[in-house]
């Protein structure tokens, strides 16, 4: 017998801290198979976020920053252009990357900077016990919604990739999930494909994972797969959103 | 002949796997970890087919697939 699937090279042997059952987990292994196979390893630069995945340089296995709440994307600009031919990729979570760092995001998708966003979508504030985030459904109970977000209070859920593509810049824009077997092998070749966008100078790319967040949700983990299939992604449609390459 | 080899040690016992298995062969362990888990064991050796699924849904990371 020969091992034909294990732990990719772009992740270090570290045991993650993330509760059971995270998708944070199940992204970051995305992204580093997708590393290895594009041989970028060595030359890739990922910007870390405040959120949970603060902690991602203790987990990847090539060089990673940490930027402030939400800033990643200017972090990243900051990088790419001084050093153009690494590799740059930012790794956020729905607070960092559509609440406190909304106008680090949309500016930098409307220069069109040529740096990848993996936006891991899980519709609350993890890291800091579940609050409600820009993304959190209509209806849903967070720690600041506990009557369940009003629209009439708190607004609507922002559908980032949507709002996105209304910009000339923005290249490719895809969203994807991790709840099942089928979805995570789709999620993984999103991300590969923004991953090469990148390294053939396509410009700005951003896959938004819908994730979960068992604890935070108050649910068990497999309670909290079937709520991103039943609740979440009927909210999110999965789906490509813009792949300016095709329409050339 | 297929198998895999699930790292006792880090895993949390999410149930994931249990849960994505098509041929329901894992369970779980009676004793708990260091980290407090009972964690994930193949359990029905001869119905593994090695399809990956539990690979794919492990957030922490801890299975191997052999072929
Ligand atoms: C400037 C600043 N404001 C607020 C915080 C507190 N804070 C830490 S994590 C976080 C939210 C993270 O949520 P999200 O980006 O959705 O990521 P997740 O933890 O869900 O992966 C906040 C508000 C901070 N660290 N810095
Ligand atoms: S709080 Fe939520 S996002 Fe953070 S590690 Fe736990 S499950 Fe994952």
């Amino acid at each position: 017998m020969k091992k034909i699937l294990s732990r990719p090279e772009s992740l270090k042997d570290n045991q993650m801290h993330y509760c059971p059952g995270c998708g944070h987990g199940i992204i970051h292994r995305l992204v580093a198979e997708a590393i290895d196979e594009l041989g970028v390893r060595e030359k890739t630069i990922a910007v870390a976020p405040v959120g949970c995945a603060v902690f991602a340089y203790d987990y990847f296995n090539f060089d990673t920053t940490e930027a402030p709440h939400g800033r990643p994307p200017a972090v990243a600009t900051g990088i790419k252009r001084t050093n153009p031919d690494k590799f740059v990729f930012t790794y956020q979570g729905d607070g960092d990357i559509s609440a406190i760092g909304m106008s680090e995001t949309i500016h930098a998708a409307n220069r069109g900077e040529n740096i990848t966003i993996i936006f891991v979508n899980n519709a609350n504030y993890g890291m800091t016990g579940g609050q409600m985030a820009p993304t959190t459904l209509i209806g849903q109970v967070t720690e600041t919604t506990p009557f369940g977000r009003d629209p009439k209070r708190e607004g609507y859920p922002i559908h980032l990739c949507e709002l996105l593509s209304s910009l000339t810049a923005t290249t490719y824009l895809e969203r994807v999930s991790i709840y099942n077997p089928k979805n995570i092998i789709n999620a993984k070749r999103a991300i590969k494909k923004a991953f090469q966008y990148q390294i053939e100078g396509k410009g700005f790319s951003l896959i938004e994972v819908i994730s979960n967040c068992p604890v935070d949700w108050g649910m068990t983990p497999l309670d909290s797969i079937k709520w991103v299939e039943e609740k979440f992604i009927e909210e999110f449609k999965l789906g490509l959103i813009k792949d300016k390459t095709e329409q050339i | 002949m297929a198998t895999i080899k699930i790292n006792s040690d880090k895993c949390k016992g999410c149930s994931l796997c249990v849960n994505a298995c098509p041929k329901q062969c894992i369970s779980f362990s009676k004793q708990f970890n260091k980290t407090g888990y009972h964690w994930a064991v193949l359990e029905k050796e001869n119905d593994c087919i090695g399809c990956g699924f539990c690979y794919q849904v492990c957030p922490d990371v801890c299975i191997e697939v052999y072929r």
